[in-house]
């Protein structure tokens, strides 16, 4: 994946500009920069939920343009939001997660993918009930089911996570960077990953002061 | 990727999202009853304030319920896409590798079935309190079946297009009520033609030449309106 002469805005407001960067299969990239500097919106330019102000974007030689459904299929999102229904069981969000990006899953998949997260015991209880941590989990548990998208984009994957969490997250984006897989993601607290060793990249550089 | 397996994974979504919309509307049965409520209710204040006179009753059956059945869709519909958005499940069903117009396509027909079909069953008991001749009462249901399709298709183009903005369910009445003007003038005229002993078949060519428009058009309309909405 390789984006060149990027440039992001938000509202009328140019955000950052000029953005060159290059992700490598195995690799796992730590998107840096201070609050408001973009790094939501440029996971979602990345995505194709928003299109760029200036310059490409480009995956295994497609451009996000041409891309379309087959540019969708590279790649996971998971935003802020967890975008689970609080009416579904853990279970059935999952299930339905996985089910709309055309993955296969079976329920024993599934409930192995909710156990890696530590997440299992709670799978049939309605999403209400769950705290924060617990649904911030059934969201990440789509990235076990995921493994055959390359690119994964995290917005704050740490986020109401508890140490048993972050440590499980860790291994999963272990084992995805072994396959070959490529991980961007957002955090707001110093990365514990230790395999493979986190690159960090920092906004700040292309960043534009915020027009009135 | 070939064009069958394309069209077999947009197949997939739309079955996809539509379950899941109508197993959520199965765990919120109030308020999914709600649109059926104030059609009830709207309906049973027009004898009481037109008057308790037959022959006017019977007159203005049709288009009342029309009109009944055009403002419990809208109020219903207002909300379609708001809590997928503000979840992030709307976004994540843009990201689904095939196309946003099976996820429109989706959600329109789970409002039907959800919001438009109980209107259709509870016509009849509408017909009576209005005192409609039975082959008057037919029509109208008929007419109702061609119509409320369209109401929904359209009224999921104003939901995507209103998305976000503050006073969003005004302004979806007014963006969709001009459009949805020719369903409700066939769909009321239908049953007027048949009332005075005419054929109302040309009513009905109509409404379908009106449905097969909207199936085909809205829904690529509203998965553009949907993209632009969520950037």
């Amino acid at each position: 994946m390789r984006v060149s002469e990027l440039a992001g805005e938000r509202g009328d407001a140019r955000l950052f500009e000029r953005l060159d960067m290059a992700l490598a299969p195995g690799t796992v990239t730590w998107l840096r920069g201070r609050n408001g500097r973009g790094k939501t919106s440029l996971l979602r330019l990345l995505a194709g939920l928003s299109t760029p102000a200036a310059g490409d974007i480009h995956i295994e030689g497609r451009t996000l343009r041409e891309g379309g459904p087959a540019w969708r299929r590279q790649l996971v999102f998971i935003g802020h939001h967890n975008a689970l229904k609080d009416d579904l069981s853990a279970k059935e969000a999952l299930s339905f997660l996985t089910r709309l990006h055309g993955g296969q899953a079976n329920d024993d998949e599934i409930v192995q993918a909710m156990q890696r997260l530590g997440i299992a015991q709670r799978q049939h209880a309605m999403v209400r009930t769950l705290s924060q941590g617990q649904r911030r989990r059934v969201a990440l548990a789509r990235l076990v089911l995921s493994a055959t998208s390359p690119l994964w984009l995290l917005d704050e994957p740490f986020d109401a996570l508890d140490s048993d969490g972050i440590v499980a997250l860790n291994g999963v984006i272990t084992e995805h960077a072994q396959r070959g897989g490529c991980v961007l993601l957002t955090s707001h607290q110093a990365l514990s990953l230790v395999d493979p060793e986190p690159q960090t990249f920092d906004l700040e550089p292309y960043a534009c002061e915020a027009r009135a | 990727m070939t064009d069958s397996t394309e069209e077999a994974s947009s197949t997939g979504l739309f079955w996809c999202v539509l379950q899941r919309d109508l197993k959520l509307a199965s765990r919120r049965r109030i308020d999914a009853l709600l649109p059926l409520a104030f059609f009830m209710v709207a309906l049973s204040l027009f004898p009481l304030g037109v008057g308790p006179e037959p022959q006017t009753l019977r007159e203005i059956a049709p288009g009342t319920v029309w009109v009944c059945a055009l403002l419990a869709s809208m109020l219903s519909v207002s909300q379609l896409f708001a809590g997928d958005h503000a979840d992030g499940s709307l976004e994540q069903m843009l990201l689904a590798p095939s196309s946003a117009v099976a996820v429109a396509a989706a959600k329109s027909a789970a409002h039907w079935l959800v919001s438009g079909l109980p209107l259709i069953v509870a016509t009849p008991v509408a017909g009576l309190m209005f005192g409609m001749s039975g082959a008057g009462l037919g029509t109208l249901v008929l007419a109702l079946l061609l119509g409320t399709p369209i109401l929904s298709l359209l009224g999921a183009l104003g939901a995507a297009l209103t998305l976000g903005l503050r006073s969003g369910g005004m302004l979806l009445i007014l963006i969709v009520l001009p459009l949805a003007t020719p369903a409700l003038i066939f769909g009321a005229g239908a049953v007027a033609m048949v009332e005075s002993g005419q054929s109302a078949q040309g009513h009905f060519s109509l409404l379908g030449a009106l449905l097969i428009a909207t199936t085909i058009g809205a829904p690529w309309a509203t998965a553009a309106a949907l993209r632009i909405s969520t950037e």
